[in-house]
C-alpha cells in the first residue's frame, strides 16, 4: 500500500532527492535503520508513531533530517551514522508515512457538516476545534490523518478497526452499578474511565467486582443503519475537509 | 554539638572501600557496596527493622531529582553515610545520606548524536578504595575521587562512533575494574574488559566472539564473527573462592537474520565463567544457539550455595530473557535444570543437555512471525532477588508477544544492524507479574500481577518482604512468603531501577529510582 502511493507522491515531496529511486532507497534505509524501533510501517512500537501528518519533534523537513542525524535529546531517539543524503532520503520516506490516500468524493461537505451536527449527533462524542465531547477521537484534523476509505469504514463499521487508545471497558461497582465507557488510564491498582455521557470516573480496582475489557468493541453506533448512503458520503466529505 | 555531625561526615568521607570490604559485604548490611549488593548478586538484605508488621508505616524520608531527561535506571551504592549513583546519561552524584543533599557531582559532556539503541542510560557506579568508577555512554571508563568527584583518570574503552556504548555499572574485583559494553544492534564485536583501578591501564579483554584460530570461531560462517555482537551490558557476579566472574552475553548480530551467520554463534546468548585475573574462559553455557529473536542473555547471574538434589553444590541461578529459568553448576558449567517461567513459543522444549529445540515458525519473515516473549524479553536487565530465608527466587516476568517482519541488514559501521521491524499483536495488551519461583525447581509458588510488563528490579529483605515497582510508578512491598500486598506508594514516574536497603543513623531505609527522582523511605 505504501509503495502504491510513493510514486504518486514523489513529485510533491520538497526534497530534490525525493525521486522515486530516492524514495525507494529511503524506504530500504527505513527498513534497516528505523523499523527496529518504529515498526516496519512506521506506526510505532518502541519508538514514536511516524504515520501521522505532523511529527511532534520535527515541525519541518530540516528538523526531521536533524532528528534522524543527531537524535532527539532527552528521548530514546539516537543519532545515526547515515550520510546527509541518506538522512534526507529517509526523511522524504517518513513524510510519506503520514500522508493519506485521496479519492474523488461524491459527497457534499456542507451537507455533511449538517449531518454531523444534526442527525448524526457526532459532536456528543467527538471534538472539532475544541468543541464537542471527549469520548471518541478528536476529529479536528481527521482529513489530514485518515483516508476517505478509512473514515467511511469507521462510520459504517466502527469495530472493524478501533483506534488505539480507545479501549471500551465495562465495570461493576461494589454497590452494583454498571458503567460502560472508554479507558482513560489504568495501573495495577486503579482504573479511570470516561462513560458514555462524558463523565470521568476513577476507581480503585478493589472497589470493583467486575472489570471487562472489550478489545475490538466500540461504543460508537454503526451508522450503516442510522444514515442513508448519501448522508454517509456527505459526512465523509465533511470529515475529509477537516485538515 | 553542631560540629559533631560535620566531624563524622569528614571521617566518613575518608573511609576506604578495600576489596576485602566488598568481599564481606553481606556482613555489612547497613551499606550497599556493589551493584547487586554482594558479589553473589542475591539482592537480599539481612536488615529486618522494616517488617511485615510495620511496613505499612513507611514514609518518604527525602527525595532527590536528577537533572537529565533520560530513563533513570541506576542502583545506588551506600558507603559510610554517602550515597553514590549515576544519573543518565553518564553523570555521577554523591549525596549526604542523612539529608539527601549533594556533596559533589560529576557532569560529563556527551557528544551530540550519540548512537545508542535503547536510550542514553546508566545503571550505576562501582567503588574501590578511595575511588568511584563509571562507564559512559560514549564508551569511556572514568575513575573519580570518592571525596570530591574529581576525575582521576578517563580512558576510552571503545569508539562510540561505531556504535559502542557503556550502560552497565562496573564491578570492582581485587585491584581491577570490570566493565561491560553495549552495541550489538550496530554490529560491534562484543567484549568484557578489566582495567587496573589505579592507573586505568587495560589488564585483559575477553572477546564475545572468538577470532580465527580460537575455539568457537568455527561457530560463525565466514567473517560474521567480526560483526557478531555478544555484548556484555549487564553487570555480572563473582565467586572469590573459584576466582571466577560470571557474565551474561548479548544477542548475535544481526539480531534477527541468522542466514548470514550460520552456526551456533558463540559466545552470544551465553553465561561465561572467566578467570578474574586473566579474563580466560573457564566454561560457557549457551542459552540460545544461533539466536534470531534478540534474546540477549544479559541478566543477573545469582550465586547460591545449597544442597541440590541431595548434595551440596555451588549453583548459579539465571532467569533468562527467553522465558526459561536455569540452574547450572557454577564450577563446571554443568546444566542442571531449565523451567519455563513465562509464555514462550520460540523453543519447543529444552533437551537434557540444556539445548533448546527451536520453533522455526518464530524466525522473523517478510510475512511476519509471532514470537513470545517479544524482544524485550520475559526477563531483561532488571535484577531478580534470591532470599535465603524463603528459598524463593523472585523475578519480574514480562508477558507480551510481537510480530517480527524481516528487513534488510547490510553492515556499515555505526548503523543499525538488526534485520527486522516489530509490530504488536492486534488486540493484545502486555502484562506482567512478580513471580516467586522455588529456587531449586523453578516451580511458581505465587505471583503478584501488575498492569504493564515491568522493568523494575527486586529486593528481598530479612523482614520477610519483597520490594519492587511498576511502570505506572507504584513502589510496593509484598509478603515474601505469600505475595500479599502490604504497602505501596505512587511515585509519579515509571520505575526501571532496582531497590536497595541500608542503614542511616541506625535506622533502615529503602531507596528506589522512579521517574526522574531518587526516593528514600523509612519508618516514621
Amino acid at each position: 500500500m505504501i509503495k502504491a502511493t510513493l510514486f504518486l507522491l514523489a513529485g510533491a515531496v520538497a526534497w530534490g532527492q525525493a525521486t522515486p529511486d530516492g524514495l525507494a532507497q529511503g524506504e530500504r534505509l527505513f527498513g534497516s535503520q528505523c523499523a527496529y524501533c518504529h515498526g516496519p510501517r512506521g506506526d510505532g512500537g518502541r519508538g514514536a508513531n511516524l504515520a501521522v501528518p505532523r511529527l511532534r519533534h520535527a515541525a519541518d523537513d530540516a528538523a526531521l533530517v536533524q532528528a534522524i542525524s543527531r537524535g532527539i535529546p532527552g528521548t530514546g531517539m539516537p543519532g545515526s551514522a547515515l550520510s546527509a543524503r541518506q538522512a534526507r532520503q529517509v526523511a522524504a520516506f517518513v513524510r510519506t508515512l503520514g500522508r493519506v490516500e485521496t479519492e474523488a468524493l461524491s459527497g457534499d461537505a456542507a451537507r455533511g457538516r449538517w449531518v454531523f451536527e444534526g442527525k448524526g449527533a457526532c459532536g456528543r462524542c467527538h471534538t472539532i476545534a475544541g468543541r464537542g465531547g471527549g469520548l471518541g477521537p478528536d476529529l479536528t484534523d481527521a482529513g489530514a490523518r485518515s483516508s476517505p476509505q478509512y473514515l467511511r469504514e469507521a462510520l459504517l463499521d466502527p469495530e472493524k478497526e478501533v483506534p488505539g487508545g480507545f479501549l471500551q471497558v465495562r465495570v461493576v461497582t461494589g454497590d452494583g452499578r454498571r458503567i460502560t465507557g472508554v479507558r482513560v488510564n489504568e495501573d495495577t491498582f486503579s482504573l479511570q474511565l470516561r462513560d458514555l455521557s462524558d463523565q470521568v470516573h476513577s476507581f480503585w480496582k478493589r472497589e470493583l467486582t467486575e472489570i471487562h475489557k472489550d478489545q475490538g468493541k466500540s461504543p460508537m453506533p454503526a451508522y450503516r443503519s442510522l444514515l442513508a448512503p448519501a448522508e454517509v458520503e456527505d459526512l465523509v466529505a465533511y470529515l475529509v475537509s477537516l485538515q | 554539638m553542631r560540629l559533631l555531625p560535620l566531624l563524622l561526615l569528614v571521617a566518613a568521607l575518608r573511609a576506604q572501600v578495600p576489596y576485602e570490604r566488598i568481599l564481606r559485604a553481606a556482613s555489612e548490611p547497613g551499606s550497599w557496596l556493589t551493584y547487586s549488593g554482594t558479589y553473589e548478586s542475591q539482592r537480599y538484605s539481612t536488615l529486618s527493622q522494616i517488617t511485615r508488621a510495620n511496613v505499612g508505616r513507611l514514609k518518604m524520608a527525602w527525595m532527590y531529582q536528577i537533572r537529565g531527561r533520560h530513563k533513570f535506571e541506576a542502583t545506588p551504592l551506600v558507603i559510610d553515610d554517602v550515597m553514590y549513583f549515576s544519573e543518565p546519561p553518564s553523570d555521577v552524584t554523591a549525596l549526604d545520606l542523612r539529608t539527601g543533599r549533594p556533596l559533589w557531582s560529576y557532569r560529563r559532556n556527551i557528544p551530540e548524536g550519540m548512537i545508542v539503541c535503547c536510550g542514553q542510560v546508566n545503571r550505576g557506579v562501582a567503588a574501590l578504595d578511595d575511588q568511584v568508577f563509571v562507564g559512559t555512554v560514549d564508551a569511556h571508563l572514568v575513575a573519580l575521587d570518592r571525596k570530591t568527584g574529581r576525575v582521576r583518570w578517563d580512558v576510552e574503552v571503545a569508539d562510540y562512533k561505531t556504535g559502542h556504548s557503556i550502560t552497565p555499572a562496573p564491578l570492582a574485583v581485587k585491584d581491577k575494574i570490570i566493565i561491560g559494553m553495549a552495541g550489538a544492534e550496530y554490529g560491534v564485536r562484543g567484549f568484557l574488559d578489566a582495567y587496573d583501578a589505579r592507573t586505568g591501564r587495560r589488564a585483559w579483554r575477553f572477546w564475545g566472539t572468538p577470532g580465527p584460530g580460537e575455539p568457537g570461531n568455527e561457530t560463525w560462517s565466514g567473517d560474521s564473527w567480526k560483526t557478531g555482537g555478544a555484548s556484555t551490558w549487564v553487570t555480572g557476579s563473582y565467586d572469590p573462592e573459584a576466582n571466577l566472574l560470571y557474565w551474561g552475553t548479548g544477542n548475535p548480530g544481526p539480531d534477527y537474520i541468522g542466514d548470514v551467520r550460520e552456526g551456533d554463534n558463540l559466545y552470544s546468548d551465553c553465561l561465561v565463567a572467566l578467570d578474574a585475573d586473566t579474563g580466560k574462559l573457564k566454561w560457557y553455557f549457551q542459552f540460545v544457539p544461533h539466536d534470531v529473536n534478540d534474546m540477549d542473555s544479559n541478566q543477573i547471574p545469582v550465586l547460591v550455595d545449597t544442597v541440590f538434589r541431595g548434595r551440596p553444590r555451588k549453583l548459579v541461578l539465571f532467569a533468562n530473557r527467553n522465558g526459561f529459568y536455569y540452574i547450572l553448576d557454577r564450577i563446571t558449567g554443568e546444566f542442571l535444570l531449565a523451567k519455563q517461567f513465562a509464555r514462550q513459543n520460540w523453543a519447543k522444549g529444552i533437551d537434557p543437555r540444556g539445548r533448546p529445540i527451536p520453533n522455526p515458525a518464530t524466525v522473523p519473515s517478510v510475512e511476519g512471525a509471532v514470537v513470545y516473549p517479544d524482544d524485550d524479553g520475559a526477563a531483561n536487565w532488571h535484577s531478580p532477588s534470591y532470599s535465603p530465608q524463603t528459598k524463593l527466587f523472585y523475578q519480574n516476568a514480562r508477558e507480551w508477544g510481537a510480530i517480527y517482519y524481516r528487513t534488510e541488514a547490510p553492515y556499515e559501521p555505526g548503523k543499525v544492524f538488526a534485520g527486522a521491524g516489530r509490530r504488536r499483536i492486534p488486540g493484545e495488551e502486555g502484562w506482567g507479574a512478580l513471580r516467586a519461583l522455588d529456587a531449586l525447581t523453578g516451580e511458581m509458588r505465587w505471583e503478584f500481577r501488575v498492569h504493564t510488563p515491568p522493568w523494575s528490579g527486586i529486593l528481598s529483605t530479612a523482614g520477610r518482604l519483597v520490594f519492587s515497582g511498576t511502570m505506572e510508578g507504584d513502589f510496593f512491598a509484598l509478603d515474601a512468603d505469600t505475595g500479599k500486598l502490604l504497602w505501596r506508594q505512587q511515585t509519579g514516574g515509571p520505575i526501571w531501577a532496582g531497590p536497595i536497603s541500608y542503614l542511616s543513623e541506625g535506622r533502615q531505609y529503602v531507596a528506589i529510582a522512579a521517574g526522574s527522582s531518587l526516593l528514600v523511605f523509612g519508618l516514621d
